[in-house]
């Protein structure tokens, strides 16, 4: 399996740590329902048979961590953009972003 | 037919023919009683112990492929019951009760060997660790040994000692647990539920449920809809996918699990034994083989193949452990798909859907579970409540904060 990094270019996956899902959203701890978000969002799945977003970190590398769109079916990798790019295009400001410290 | 040595005996004179399939090629009937989906070991068990145990014979097991060729037929079966937390050792521990009798339960060899588990230790904290568990064993009623260093080297002489990074100091010894056969494990309860009545529909795939509002009252497959009473899921990596269909969202990912096993040698290796400084496991079967695995790959799949860093990852912690090995050759290799919950520990629960039932979340531990995970799910499907041993296995405890987190890696399921 090999990752294309968006920074150093295609590598082994063992380059790569995995941290999981990239869909689950922080949620706002201040909301009225946060207790149930929260259960959601730690600990429930959709664990797709397919195409799936999934956060991985390039430890042997740039260290940038990286969004990568994987099958789970055949490990076919068919994209990745890093981190801070897939937040910038959600519009995502609620620290959904592994690594991000803002 | 019963076997015995005279049903071995009259079959060699008569050149062989008399011998019958060890269980029927059923056509679905329109409804049951219960429905299991999921012809693995943990479904057919399910389906032996409500027949034999709740008297509920009116019973189908739905398996999409045939019987074997999912997880029952690709673990590294290892038995045992050396877990640490209460919510786990009496249930693996009567899991361990039943490998003792299964064979005479169901008429047929497992091959169940009680040939010894050592998990070995490399330093101080983690003798520590090992003693830990093995007095919560013991706590439990369950034997435990912590062997020292000389202890060990009487046991397994050619283990590497003096590996300058994690040199052995010793280990802790579950002389009662081992090994057992497979695919004779799901083989014998589908013999053992067949003779009670139990049909067992093979290359049927479930494709969706059917509903009265909430409640689940049967299922739609390949073979048309068929109604129940009651549908337990034994799945394994399966499980997101059938319980999808119910409209279930789970704490749990699939991941895949690679296994290993070498070409044929003379005796060498006469127990199982586990590296504590990495992760790797190790027992030879009865033909010779070595048979070793390590760590899951770490990412969602549902591929039944790995990749190579894990191979890598494995062969390291047998060169580690016993460079003895390095000059064998491998045979072959292949994955399974783990059901990884987000504690590491099962689930054998009712779901918010009445008539719905749910067995899942093994990770890579099933195969030891197999025969009280049957139990205990046909218990729970039987009465509508949780077997004792099994009564901190619930669905709802990822949301109350009740977990079974025996690694304490909270919810990353990669690293139970």
């Amino acid at each position: 399996m090999r990752i294309p990094c968006p920074y150093c270019g295609e590598r082994d996956a063992h380059e790569f740590s995995y941290l999981g899902d990239a869909t689950p959203a922080r949620p706002d701890p201040a909301a009225p329902d946060a207790q149930d978000r929260f259960f959601d969002y730690v600990y429930l799945r959709d664990n797709p048979a397919g195409a799936h977003q999934e956060w991985w970190y390039h430890a042997y590398g740039c260290r940038q961590w990286v969004q990568v769109e994987r099958n789970t079916l055949t490990h076919a990798v068919a994209g990745a953009r890093l981190a801070r790019d897939a937040r910038d295009a959600a519009g995502d400001a609620a620290g959904n972003v592994p690594g991000d410290a803002s | 037919m019963r076997y015995s040595w005279l049903s071995i005996l009259t079959n060699g004179l008569s050149g062989q023919s008399g011998w019958k399939p060890a269980w029927r090629a059923a056509t679905p009937k329109p409804a049951y009683d219960v429905i299991i989906v999921g012809g693995g070991g943990h479904g057919l068990a399910t389906a032996y112990y409500l027949a034999s145990q709740h008297g509920i014979r009116n019973v189908a097991v739905i398996e999409k492929g045939y019987i074997g060729s999912g997880n029952a037929g690709r673990n590294t079966t290892i038995i045992r019951s050396n877990y640490l937390l209460p919510g786990n050792e009496p249930f693996y521990e009567w899991s361990m009760k039943l490998w003792e009798g299964l064979e005479q339960e169901l008429n047929y060899n497992a091959m169940v060997s009680q040939r010894g588990i050592l998990n070995l230790y490399h330093s101080d904290a983690q003798r520590d660790a090992y003693a830990r568990r093995g007095n919560a064993m013991r706590l439990s009623g369950v034997d435990s040994q912590l062997l020292d260093r000389d202890a060990v080297r009487a046991m397994y002489p050619f283990l590497d000692y003096d590996n300058a990074r994690f040199p052995i100091q010793g280990g802790l010894l579950q002389a009662r647990a081992g090994t057992a056969r497979h695919d004779a494990v799901v083989w014998g309860y589908a013999r053992g539920a067949d003779r009670l009545g139990v049909d067992i529909l093979q290359n049927c795939e479930v494709t969706g449920f059917l509903s009265e509002g909430e409640r689940i009252i049967g299922v739609e497959t390949t073979r048309g809809p068929i109604r129940a009473g009651k549908v337990g899921l034994a799945v394994a990596g399966s499980t997101t996918r059938v319980a999808s269909k119910a409209g279930l969202r789970l704490p749990i990912e699939s991941h895949v699990l690679q296994a290993f096993v070498s070409e044929g040698l003379k005796p060498a290796i006469d127990g199982v034994i586990t590296f504590g400084a990495g992760h790797f496991y190790i027992s030879q079967s009865d033909k010779g083989g070595l048979v070793f695995g390590g760590d899951i790959d770490g990412y969602n799949s549902y591929a039944q193949r790995g990749n190579l860093p894990v191979v890598e990852d494995v062969a390291e912690g047998g060169m580690a452990l016993m460079p003895r090995i390095g000059r064998v050759r491998l045979l072959r290799m292949w994955g399974g798909i783990m059901d990884m919950s987000m504690d590491g520990s099962p689930i054998i629960d009712r779901t918010p859907r009445p008539g719905l039932y749910l067995n899942a979340g093994w990770c890579y531990g099933g195969f030891k579970a197999t025969p009280a995970s049957g139990w205990c799910f046909a218990h729970l499907i039987a009465r509508n409540e949780p077997h004792e041993v099994a009564r901190l296995m619930r669905l709802d405890r990822f949301r109350t904060g009740h977990l079974i987190d025996e690694k304490g890696v909270g919810a990353q399921p990669n690293l139970h």
